[in-house]
Protein backbone atom coordinates (compact mmCIF):
# COMPACT_ATOMS: atom_id res chain seq x y z
CA UNK A 1 0.00 0.00 0.00
CA UNK A 2 2.73 2.47 1.01
CA UNK A 3 4.63 1.80 -2.23
CA UNK A 4 1.51 2.36 -4.28
CA UNK A 5 0.81 5.67 -2.51
CA UNK A 6 4.39 6.81 -3.03
CA UNK A 7 4.28 5.86 -6.72
CA UNK A 8 0.95 7.61 -7.16
CA UNK A 9 2.03 10.87 -5.57
CA UNK A 10 5.39 10.82 -7.39
CA UNK A 11 3.56 10.12 -10.66
CA UNK A 12 1.23 13.04 -9.99
CA UNK A 13 4.26 15.26 -9.33
CA UNK A 14 5.80 14.22 -12.64
CA UNK A 15 2.43 14.69 -14.35
CA UNK A 16 2.25 18.19 -12.88
CA UNK A 17 5.43 19.17 -14.76
CA UNK A 18 4.23 17.52 -17.95
CA UNK A 19 0.99 19.48 -17.65
CA UNK A 20 2.77 22.82 -17.21
CA UNK A 21 4.83 22.23 -20.35
CA UNK A 22 1.98 20.68 -22.34
CA UNK A 23 -0.60 23.37 -21.56
CA UNK A 24 1.50 26.10 -23.19
CA UNK A 25 2.47 23.86 -26.08
CA UNK A 26 -1.15 22.91 -26.60
CA UNK A 27 -2.44 26.49 -26.58
CA UNK A 28 0.31 27.61 -28.95
CA UNK A 29 -0.44 24.87 -31.46
CA UNK A 30 -4.19 25.11 -31.00
CA UNK A 31 -4.33 28.86 -31.54
CA UNK A 32 -1.46 29.49 -33.91
CA UNK A 33 -0.80 26.14 -35.57
CA UNK A 34 2.87 26.42 -34.57
CA UNK A 35 4.59 23.18 -33.61
CA UNK A 36 7.08 24.72 -31.23
CA UNK A 37 10.17 22.55 -30.82
CA UNK A 38 11.88 25.44 -29.00
CA UNK A 39 9.49 24.99 -26.07
CA UNK A 40 12.00 22.69 -24.36
CA UNK A 41 14.58 25.47 -24.53
CA UNK A 42 12.18 27.74 -22.59
CA UNK A 43 12.13 25.08 -19.85
CA UNK A 44 15.93 24.90 -19.72
CA UNK A 45 16.43 28.67 -19.89
CA UNK A 46 13.81 29.23 -17.18
CA UNK A 47 15.43 26.68 -14.89
CA UNK A 48 18.94 28.05 -15.45
CA UNK A 49 17.85 31.67 -15.00
CA UNK A 50 16.15 30.72 -11.73
CA UNK A 51 19.32 28.97 -10.56
CA UNK A 52 21.60 31.82 -11.73
CA UNK A 53 19.51 34.61 -10.20
CA UNK A 54 19.33 32.54 -7.00
CA UNK A 55 23.10 32.35 -6.93
CA UNK A 56 23.40 36.13 -7.41
CA UNK A 57 20.85 36.89 -4.70
CA UNK A 58 22.32 34.53 -2.12
CA UNK A 59 20.65 33.87 1.24
CA UNK A 60 18.48 30.92 2.19
CA UNK A 61 17.27 28.31 -0.27
CA UNK A 62 13.66 29.45 0.12
CA UNK A 63 14.42 33.05 -0.87
CA UNK A 64 16.66 31.95 -3.75
CA UNK A 65 13.97 29.60 -5.02
CA UNK A 66 11.18 32.16 -4.70
CA UNK A 67 12.95 35.20 -6.15
CA UNK A 68 15.12 33.28 -8.60
CA UNK A 69 12.08 31.26 -9.71
CA UNK A 70 10.00 34.39 -10.28
CA UNK A 71 12.78 35.96 -12.35
CA UNK A 72 13.30 32.71 -14.26
CA UNK A 73 9.59 32.58 -15.14
CA UNK A 74 9.66 36.23 -16.22
CA UNK A 75 12.75 35.48 -18.32
CA UNK A 76 11.02 32.52 -19.96
CA UNK A 77 7.98 34.67 -20.80
CA UNK A 78 10.14 37.46 -22.22
CA UNK A 79 12.22 35.06 -24.30
CA UNK A 80 9.13 33.35 -25.70
CA UNK A 81 7.47 36.69 -26.53
CA UNK A 82 10.58 37.86 -28.35
CA UNK A 83 10.84 34.57 -30.25
CA UNK A 84 7.26 34.97 -31.47
CA UNK A 85 7.75 38.59 -32.49
CA UNK A 86 11.14 38.21 -34.19
CA UNK A 87 11.24 34.65 -35.55
CA UNK A 88 7.75 33.12 -35.71
CA UNK A 89 5.67 36.13 -36.81
CA UNK A 90 7.46 36.67 -40.14
CA UNK A 91 6.81 33.00 -40.98
CA UNK A 92 3.04 32.69 -40.46
CA UNK A 93 1.58 30.71 -43.33
CA UNK A 94 4.91 28.88 -43.82
CA UNK A 95 4.65 25.96 -41.34
CA UNK A 96 7.70 24.03 -42.58
CA UNK A 97 9.96 27.05 -42.13
CA UNK A 98 8.43 27.67 -38.69
CA UNK A 99 9.23 24.12 -37.59
CA UNK A 100 12.79 24.44 -38.91
CA UNK A 101 13.26 27.73 -37.06
CA UNK A 102 12.00 26.30 -33.77
CA UNK A 103 14.23 23.21 -34.15
CA UNK A 104 17.23 25.43 -34.91
CA UNK A 105 16.40 27.70 -32.00
CA UNK A 106 16.14 24.73 -29.63
CA UNK A 107 19.60 23.59 -30.68
CA UNK A 108 21.06 27.10 -30.49
CA UNK A 109 19.62 27.90 -27.05
CA UNK A 110 20.72 24.51 -25.69
CA UNK A 111 24.25 25.17 -26.94
CA UNK A 112 24.13 28.71 -25.54
CA UNK A 113 23.19 27.44 -22.07
CA UNK A 114 26.02 24.91 -22.19
CA UNK A 115 28.41 27.56 -23.48
CA UNK A 116 27.61 29.93 -20.61
CA UNK A 117 27.14 27.53 -17.69
CA UNK A 118 28.83 24.34 -18.83
CA UNK A 119 27.52 20.81 -19.38
CA UNK A 120 27.60 19.75 -15.73
CA UNK A 121 24.40 19.86 -13.70
CA UNK A 122 23.99 22.60 -11.09
CA UNK A 123 22.53 22.11 -7.59
CA UNK A 124 19.13 23.80 -7.41
CA UNK A 125 18.06 25.67 -4.26
CA UNK A 126 15.50 23.49 -2.47
CA UNK A 127 14.33 24.47 1.03
CA UNK A 128 14.86 21.74 3.62
CA UNK A 129 11.14 21.45 4.37
CA UNK A 130 10.58 20.40 0.75
CA UNK A 131 13.19 17.67 1.09
CA UNK A 132 11.55 16.43 4.29
CA UNK A 133 8.87 13.80 3.99
CA UNK A 134 5.27 13.48 5.10
CA UNK A 135 3.94 10.04 5.97
CA UNK A 136 0.73 9.10 4.16
CA UNK A 137 -0.65 5.55 4.58
CA UNK A 138 2.82 4.43 5.61
CA UNK A 139 4.57 6.07 2.64
CA UNK A 140 7.21 8.72 3.26
CA UNK A 141 6.43 11.23 0.52
CA UNK A 142 8.88 14.11 -0.15
CA UNK A 143 7.07 17.39 0.43
CA UNK A 144 8.18 18.88 -2.89
CA UNK A 145 5.72 16.51 -4.64
CA UNK A 146 2.84 18.32 -2.96
CA UNK A 147 4.25 21.67 -4.06
CA UNK A 148 4.49 20.51 -7.68
CA UNK A 149 0.97 19.08 -7.64
CA UNK A 150 -0.41 22.16 -5.89
CA UNK A 151 1.22 24.60 -8.32
CA UNK A 152 -0.04 22.62 -11.35
CA UNK A 153 -3.55 22.45 -9.88
CA UNK A 154 -3.49 26.20 -9.27
CA UNK A 155 -2.30 26.82 -12.83
CA UNK A 156 -5.06 24.55 -14.18
CA UNK A 157 -7.71 26.44 -12.21
CA UNK A 158 -6.21 29.81 -13.13
CA UNK A 159 -5.96 28.98 -16.84
CA UNK A 160 -9.50 27.60 -16.89
CA UNK A 161 -10.85 30.72 -15.19
CA UNK A 162 -8.80 32.92 -17.54
CA UNK A 163 -10.09 31.12 -20.63
CA UNK A 164 -13.71 31.06 -19.45
CA UNK A 165 -14.16 34.42 -17.80
CA UNK A 166 -11.97 36.96 -19.58
CA UNK A 167 -12.36 38.65 -22.93
CA UNK A 168 -8.86 37.57 -23.88
CA UNK A 169 -9.65 33.97 -22.94
CA UNK A 170 -12.70 34.16 -25.17
CA UNK A 171 -10.49 35.33 -28.05
CA UNK A 172 -8.10 32.41 -27.47
CA UNK A 173 -10.91 29.83 -27.33
CA UNK A 174 -12.44 31.21 -30.50
CA UNK A 175 -9.04 31.48 -32.19
CA UNK A 176 -8.30 27.83 -31.50
CA UNK A 177 -11.44 27.01 -33.51
CA UNK A 178 -11.14 29.51 -36.36
CA UNK A 179 -8.41 32.18 -36.46
CA UNK A 180 -9.63 33.79 -39.67
CA UNK A 181 -13.14 34.33 -38.31
CA UNK A 182 -11.75 35.95 -35.18
CA UNK A 183 -9.93 38.46 -37.42
CA UNK A 184 -13.14 38.93 -39.40
CA UNK A 185 -14.79 40.10 -36.18
CA UNK A 186 -12.26 42.94 -35.95
CA UNK A 187 -9.92 41.33 -33.42
CA UNK A 188 -6.15 41.59 -33.83
CA UNK A 189 -5.44 37.91 -33.42
CA UNK A 190 -1.67 38.42 -33.80
CA UNK A 191 -1.56 40.26 -30.48
CA UNK A 192 -3.15 37.17 -28.97
CA UNK A 193 -0.42 35.06 -30.61
CA UNK A 194 2.36 37.00 -28.85
CA UNK A 195 0.64 36.88 -25.48
CA UNK A 196 -0.12 33.15 -25.75
CA UNK A 197 3.48 32.46 -26.76
CA UNK A 198 4.73 34.46 -23.76
CA UNK A 199 2.25 32.65 -21.49
CA UNK A 200 3.50 29.32 -22.84
CA UNK A 201 7.10 30.43 -22.19
CA UNK A 202 6.22 31.38 -18.60
CA UNK A 203 4.55 28.01 -17.97
CA UNK A 204 7.51 26.17 -19.52
CA UNK A 205 9.91 28.14 -17.31
CA UNK A 206 7.74 27.36 -14.28
CA UNK A 207 8.00 23.67 -15.21
CA UNK A 208 11.77 24.15 -15.45
CA UNK A 209 11.86 25.64 -11.95
CA UNK A 210 9.71 22.84 -10.51
CA UNK A 211 11.82 20.23 -12.28
CA UNK A 212 14.83 21.77 -10.51
CA UNK A 213 13.02 21.20 -7.22
CA UNK A 214 11.92 17.68 -8.23
CA UNK A 215 15.36 16.48 -9.35
CA UNK A 216 17.42 18.77 -7.08
CA UNK A 217 19.61 19.88 -9.99
CA UNK A 218 19.33 21.63 -13.37
CA UNK A 219 21.10 20.34 -16.47
CA UNK A 220 21.18 21.37 -20.13
CA UNK A 221 19.17 18.32 -21.28
CA UNK A 222 16.23 18.97 -18.94
CA UNK A 223 14.05 20.75 -21.47
CA UNK A 224 14.44 18.13 -24.16
CA UNK A 225 13.52 15.22 -21.90
CA UNK A 226 10.42 16.97 -20.56
CA UNK A 227 9.40 18.20 -24.01
CA UNK A 228 9.20 14.71 -25.50
CA UNK A 229 6.64 13.61 -22.92
CA UNK A 230 4.84 16.95 -23.11
CA UNK A 231 4.33 16.40 -26.85
CA UNK A 232 2.88 12.97 -26.08
CA UNK A 233 0.60 14.56 -23.47
CA UNK A 234 -0.60 17.17 -25.98
CA UNK A 235 -1.37 14.55 -28.63
CA UNK A 236 -3.22 12.36 -26.10
CA UNK A 237 -5.07 15.32 -24.56
CA UNK A 238 -5.99 16.97 -27.85
CA UNK A 239 -4.39 20.10 -29.29
CA UNK A 240 -5.84 23.25 -27.76
CA UNK A 241 -7.48 21.55 -24.78
CA UNK A 242 -6.21 22.50 -21.32
CA UNK A 243 -8.49 19.99 -19.60
CA UNK A 244 -7.39 17.26 -22.01
CA UNK A 245 -3.73 18.09 -21.30
CA UNK A 246 -4.32 17.85 -17.54
CA UNK A 247 -5.95 14.42 -17.79
CA UNK A 248 -3.29 13.14 -20.21
CA UNK A 249 -0.42 14.51 -18.07
CA UNK A 250 -1.71 12.70 -14.99
CA UNK A 251 -2.18 9.49 -17.00
CA UNK A 252 1.34 9.66 -18.48
CA UNK A 253 3.00 10.45 -15.13
CA UNK A 254 1.19 7.64 -13.32
CA UNK A 255 1.71 5.04 -16.06
CA UNK A 256 5.44 5.81 -16.14
CA UNK A 257 5.77 5.32 -12.39
CA UNK A 258 3.63 2.18 -12.17
CA UNK A 259 5.25 0.51 -15.19
CA UNK A 260 8.76 1.30 -14.00
CA UNK A 261 8.07 -0.26 -10.61
CA UNK A 262 5.61 -3.10 -11.27
CA UNK A 263 6.98 -4.23 -14.65
CA UNK A 264 10.67 -3.39 -14.80
CA UNK A 265 12.75 -0.25 -14.68
CA UNK A 266 12.71 1.51 -18.05
CA UNK A 267 9.36 0.12 -19.24
CA UNK A 268 7.57 3.32 -18.17
CA UNK A 269 8.56 5.17 -21.34
CA UNK A 270 7.55 2.19 -23.47
CA UNK A 271 4.17 1.99 -21.74
CA UNK A 272 3.52 5.68 -22.48
CA UNK A 273 4.39 5.25 -26.15
CA UNK A 274 2.07 2.23 -26.32
CA UNK A 275 -0.72 4.30 -24.76
CA UNK A 276 -0.12 6.97 -27.40
CA UNK A 277 -0.22 4.39 -30.22
CA UNK A 278 -3.47 2.86 -28.97
CA UNK A 279 -5.09 6.27 -28.55
CA UNK A 280 -4.04 7.38 -32.04
CA UNK A 281 -5.69 4.26 -33.46
CA UNK A 282 -8.89 4.58 -31.43
CA UNK A 283 -9.28 8.36 -31.13
CA UNK A 284 -6.87 10.23 -33.44
CA UNK A 285 -8.06 13.71 -32.36
CA UNK A 286 -7.08 13.00 -28.74
CA UNK A 287 -9.22 12.94 -25.61
CA UNK A 288 -10.65 16.40 -26.30
CA UNK A 289 -10.99 17.76 -29.86
CA UNK A 290 -9.62 21.14 -30.94
CA UNK A 291 -11.56 23.43 -28.63
CA UNK A 292 -9.82 25.40 -25.87
CA UNK A 293 -11.60 24.84 -22.58
CA UNK B 1 -25.93 58.84 -54.48
CA UNK B 2 -22.67 58.34 -52.54
CA UNK B 3 -20.55 55.23 -52.87
CA UNK B 4 -20.13 52.90 -49.89
CA UNK B 5 -17.61 50.60 -51.54
CA UNK B 6 -15.47 51.01 -54.62
CA UNK B 7 -13.53 48.09 -56.09
CA UNK B 8 -11.06 48.81 -58.85
CA UNK B 9 -9.09 46.30 -60.98
CA UNK B 10 -9.02 43.68 -58.22
CA UNK B 11 -6.98 40.56 -58.98
CA UNK B 12 -6.72 37.46 -56.78
CA UNK B 13 -4.66 34.34 -57.38
CA UNK B 14 -5.34 31.21 -55.35
CA UNK B 15 -2.51 28.82 -56.04
CA UNK B 16 -2.20 28.52 -59.81
CA UNK B 17 -5.72 29.80 -60.37
CA UNK B 18 -6.35 33.43 -61.41
CA UNK B 19 -9.72 33.63 -59.64
CA UNK B 20 -10.47 37.36 -59.89
CA UNK B 21 -9.21 38.91 -63.10
CA UNK B 22 -9.43 42.64 -62.57
CA UNK B 23 -12.97 43.19 -61.29
CA UNK B 24 -14.25 46.74 -60.82
CA UNK B 25 -17.60 47.80 -59.42
CA UNK B 26 -19.19 50.30 -57.03
CA UNK B 27 -21.69 49.63 -54.26
CA UNK B 28 -23.95 52.65 -53.69
CA UNK B 29 -24.59 53.66 -50.08
CA UNK B 30 -27.79 52.28 -48.55
CA UNK B 31 -29.78 49.24 -49.57
CA UNK B 32 -28.67 45.89 -50.90
CA UNK B 33 -26.40 45.23 -53.87
CA UNK B 34 -26.43 41.58 -54.91
CA UNK B 35 -23.29 39.94 -56.24
CA UNK B 36 -24.48 37.20 -58.56
CA UNK B 37 -23.00 34.54 -60.81
CA UNK B 38 -22.76 30.84 -61.44
CA UNK B 39 -20.98 28.57 -58.96
CA UNK B 40 -17.23 29.03 -58.89
CA UNK B 41 -17.04 32.41 -60.64
CA UNK B 42 -15.40 34.13 -57.66
CA UNK B 43 -18.25 35.62 -55.59
CA UNK B 44 -17.08 34.29 -52.22
CA UNK B 45 -13.47 35.05 -53.13
CA UNK B 46 -14.52 38.64 -53.85
CA UNK B 47 -15.97 39.07 -50.35
CA UNK B 48 -12.95 37.40 -48.76
CA UNK B 49 -10.59 39.57 -50.80
CA UNK B 50 -12.43 42.75 -49.74
CA UNK B 51 -11.74 41.76 -46.13
CA UNK B 52 -8.16 40.70 -46.79
CA UNK B 53 -8.89 37.09 -45.88
CA UNK B 54 -7.28 36.06 -49.17
CA UNK B 55 -4.25 37.92 -50.56
CA UNK B 56 -4.97 40.50 -53.27
CA UNK B 57 -2.52 40.44 -56.14
CA UNK B 58 -3.47 43.86 -57.47
CA UNK B 59 -6.22 46.44 -57.28
CA UNK B 60 -7.75 48.98 -54.95
CA UNK B 61 -10.55 48.61 -52.39
CA UNK B 62 -11.98 51.86 -51.02
CA UNK B 63 -14.52 52.20 -48.23
CA UNK B 64 -16.41 55.50 -48.58
CA UNK B 65 -13.35 56.85 -50.38
CA UNK B 66 -10.77 55.52 -47.86
CA UNK B 67 -8.26 53.14 -49.40
CA UNK B 68 -8.30 50.01 -47.23
CA UNK B 69 -6.40 47.76 -49.65
CA UNK B 70 -3.29 47.44 -47.52
CA UNK B 71 -5.04 47.04 -44.18
CA UNK B 72 -5.16 43.70 -42.38
CA UNK B 73 -8.51 41.96 -41.93
CA UNK B 74 -9.18 43.16 -38.39
CA UNK B 75 -8.32 46.74 -39.36
CA UNK B 76 -10.74 46.66 -42.33
CA UNK B 77 -13.48 45.32 -40.06
CA UNK B 78 -12.76 48.04 -37.51
CA UNK B 79 -13.35 50.61 -40.23
CA UNK B 80 -16.98 49.46 -40.14
CA UNK B 81 -17.36 46.28 -42.15
CA UNK B 82 -19.44 43.34 -40.94
CA UNK B 83 -19.13 39.86 -42.41
CA UNK B 84 -21.52 36.92 -42.55
CA UNK B 85 -19.51 34.03 -44.04
CA UNK B 86 -20.87 31.40 -46.39
CA UNK B 87 -20.58 28.52 -43.93
CA UNK B 88 -21.71 30.66 -40.94
CA UNK B 89 -18.43 29.89 -39.12
CA UNK B 90 -19.97 30.23 -35.69
CA UNK B 91 -17.63 29.16 -32.90
CA UNK B 92 -19.05 25.74 -32.10
CA UNK B 93 -17.46 25.41 -28.66
CA UNK B 94 -18.68 28.83 -27.51
CA UNK B 95 -22.19 29.60 -26.34
CA UNK B 96 -24.51 31.85 -28.34
CA UNK B 97 -23.92 34.63 -25.83
CA UNK B 98 -20.13 34.19 -26.09
CA UNK B 99 -20.30 34.25 -29.90
CA UNK B 100 -22.10 37.57 -29.69
CA UNK B 101 -19.86 38.98 -26.96
CA UNK B 102 -16.80 38.18 -29.06
CA UNK B 103 -18.21 40.30 -31.87
CA UNK B 104 -18.69 43.40 -29.66
CA UNK B 105 -16.69 46.44 -30.73
CA UNK B 106 -16.47 49.91 -29.22
CA UNK B 107 -18.87 49.13 -26.37
CA UNK B 108 -22.03 50.02 -28.31
CA UNK B 109 -23.36 46.55 -29.00
CA UNK B 110 -26.92 46.54 -30.33
CA UNK B 111 -28.32 43.59 -28.39
CA UNK B 112 -31.82 45.10 -28.51
CA UNK B 113 -31.73 45.01 -32.30
CA UNK B 114 -30.42 41.46 -32.67
CA UNK B 115 -32.74 40.03 -30.02
CA UNK B 116 -35.63 41.85 -31.61
CA UNK B 117 -34.74 40.28 -34.97
CA UNK B 118 -33.93 36.87 -33.53
CA UNK B 119 -35.71 36.43 -30.17
CA UNK B 120 -34.74 32.75 -30.21
CA UNK B 121 -31.12 33.71 -29.61
CA UNK B 122 -31.99 35.27 -26.26
CA UNK B 123 -33.63 32.01 -25.18
CA UNK B 124 -30.61 30.01 -26.34
CA UNK B 125 -27.95 32.39 -25.01
CA UNK B 126 -26.34 29.70 -22.85
CA UNK B 127 -26.41 26.97 -25.50
CA UNK B 128 -23.24 25.96 -27.36
CA UNK B 129 -23.45 27.22 -30.93
CA UNK B 130 -22.28 23.86 -32.28
CA UNK B 131 -25.48 22.24 -31.02
CA UNK B 132 -27.78 24.71 -32.86
CA UNK B 133 -29.62 23.89 -36.09
CA UNK B 134 -28.35 25.33 -39.37
CA UNK B 135 -30.98 28.06 -39.30
CA UNK B 136 -30.17 29.03 -35.73
CA UNK B 137 -26.46 29.14 -36.55
CA UNK B 138 -27.27 31.47 -39.43
CA UNK B 139 -29.13 33.71 -36.97
CA UNK B 140 -25.98 33.84 -34.80
CA UNK B 141 -23.81 34.65 -37.83
CA UNK B 142 -26.11 37.49 -38.94
CA UNK B 143 -26.55 38.74 -35.37
CA UNK B 144 -22.76 38.97 -34.94
CA UNK B 145 -22.57 41.21 -37.98
CA UNK B 146 -25.50 43.38 -36.89
CA UNK B 147 -24.30 43.80 -33.33
CA UNK B 148 -22.09 46.75 -34.30
CA UNK B 149 -22.87 49.83 -36.32
CA UNK B 150 -21.22 49.06 -39.64
CA UNK B 151 -20.87 51.06 -42.82
CA UNK B 152 -21.02 47.93 -44.92
CA UNK B 153 -22.16 44.34 -44.45
CA UNK B 154 -20.70 41.55 -46.57
CA UNK B 155 -23.19 38.70 -46.53
CA UNK B 156 -22.33 35.41 -48.23
CA UNK B 157 -25.21 33.08 -49.19
CA UNK B 158 -27.21 33.49 -45.99
CA UNK B 159 -30.03 31.23 -47.20
CA UNK B 160 -27.82 28.36 -48.33
CA UNK B 161 -29.16 25.04 -47.09
CA UNK B 162 -32.05 26.58 -45.16
CA UNK B 163 -35.68 25.39 -45.21
CA UNK B 164 -38.09 27.70 -47.12
CA UNK B 165 -39.67 29.05 -43.93
CA UNK B 166 -36.27 30.05 -42.62
CA UNK B 167 -35.34 31.65 -45.96
CA UNK B 168 -38.24 34.05 -45.54
CA UNK B 169 -37.05 34.93 -42.04
CA UNK B 170 -33.51 35.59 -43.24
CA UNK B 171 -34.79 37.76 -46.10
CA UNK B 172 -36.84 39.79 -43.60
CA UNK B 173 -33.76 40.23 -41.43
CA UNK B 174 -31.76 41.42 -44.44
CA UNK B 175 -34.47 43.95 -45.31
CA UNK B 176 -34.37 45.26 -41.76
CA UNK B 177 -30.56 45.40 -41.80
CA UNK B 178 -30.62 47.22 -45.13
CA UNK B 179 -32.53 50.06 -43.46
CA UNK B 180 -29.52 50.55 -41.20
CA UNK B 181 -26.54 49.94 -43.43
CA UNK B 182 -25.29 49.08 -46.91
CA UNK B 183 -25.20 45.38 -47.82
CA UNK B 184 -23.21 43.54 -50.45
CA UNK B 185 -25.02 40.21 -50.73
CA UNK B 186 -23.91 37.02 -52.44
CA UNK B 187 -27.05 35.00 -53.01
CA UNK B 188 -28.11 32.15 -55.30
CA UNK B 189 -31.81 32.37 -54.47
CA UNK B 190 -33.21 34.86 -56.97
CA UNK B 191 -36.49 35.20 -55.06
CA UNK B 192 -34.49 36.60 -52.16
CA UNK B 193 -32.53 38.84 -54.53
CA UNK B 194 -35.76 40.05 -56.09
CA UNK B 195 -37.16 40.84 -52.65
CA UNK B 196 -34.21 42.66 -51.09
CA UNK B 197 -31.75 43.87 -53.76
CA UNK B 198 -31.74 47.28 -55.42
CA UNK B 199 -28.69 46.72 -57.62
CA UNK B 200 -26.82 43.74 -58.99
CA UNK B 201 -23.25 43.00 -60.01
CA UNK B 202 -22.83 39.82 -62.06
CA UNK B 203 -19.53 37.92 -62.22
CA UNK B 204 -18.48 35.34 -64.75
CA UNK B 205 -15.11 33.60 -64.81
CA UNK B 206 -13.57 36.16 -62.49
CA UNK B 207 -14.79 39.22 -64.40
CA UNK B 208 -17.70 41.63 -63.99
CA UNK B 209 -20.08 41.03 -66.87
CA UNK B 210 -23.09 43.09 -65.81
CA UNK B 211 -24.05 45.84 -63.39
CA UNK B 212 -27.34 47.64 -63.02
CA UNK B 213 -30.68 47.80 -61.20
CA UNK B 214 -31.85 44.42 -59.91
CA UNK B 215 -35.40 44.78 -61.22
CA UNK B 216 -34.19 45.36 -64.78
CA UNK B 217 -32.09 42.20 -64.83
CA UNK B 218 -34.68 40.03 -63.13
CA UNK B 219 -37.41 41.27 -65.50
CA UNK B 220 -35.50 39.80 -68.45
CA UNK B 221 -35.53 35.97 -68.12
CA UNK B 222 -33.36 35.47 -71.22
CA UNK B 223 -30.69 37.77 -69.80
CA UNK B 224 -30.87 35.99 -66.43
CA UNK B 225 -30.50 32.62 -68.16
CA UNK B 226 -27.50 33.82 -70.18
CA UNK B 227 -25.74 35.39 -67.20
CA UNK B 228 -26.62 33.00 -64.42
CA UNK B 229 -27.67 29.79 -66.14
CA UNK B 230 -30.98 29.74 -64.25
CA UNK B 231 -34.54 30.86 -64.84
CA UNK B 232 -35.47 34.24 -63.41
CA UNK B 233 -37.71 34.51 -60.38
CA UNK B 234 -35.82 32.09 -58.18
CA UNK B 235 -35.01 28.43 -58.01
Amino acid sequence: MSTFVLLTITGLGLGAMYFLVASGLSLIYGLMGVLNFAHGAFITVGAYLAWWFGEQIGGGAGVRLLVGGALGIAGGALLAGLVELCLIRPLYGRPIEQVLVTVGLALALGALVQGIWGADSKPFPVPSWMIDTTTIFGANVPNDRFVEIGVAAAVLLGLTAFLRHTRFGLVIRAGVENRAMVSALGIDVRRAFTIVFALGGALAALAGVLSGVYFGVVDPGRGTSLLIFAFIVVVIGGFGSIGGSAVAAVAVGLIQQYANYYASSGTGDLAVVLLLAVLLLVRPSGLAPKVAH
Amino acid sequence: MSTALSVSDLHVHLGESHVLQGISFDVPAGGVTALLGRNGVGKTTTLRALLGLVPRTRGVVALEGDDVTRLSTHAVVRRGVGYVPEDRDVFAGLTVEENLRLAERNGHARYDLVYDLFPELRERAGQRAGTLSGGQQQMVAIARALLNENRLLLVDEPTKGLAPALVTGVAAALERAAELTTILLVEQNLRVVQRVARDVVVLDAGRVVHTGPAHELLADPDHVRRLLGVHGGGH
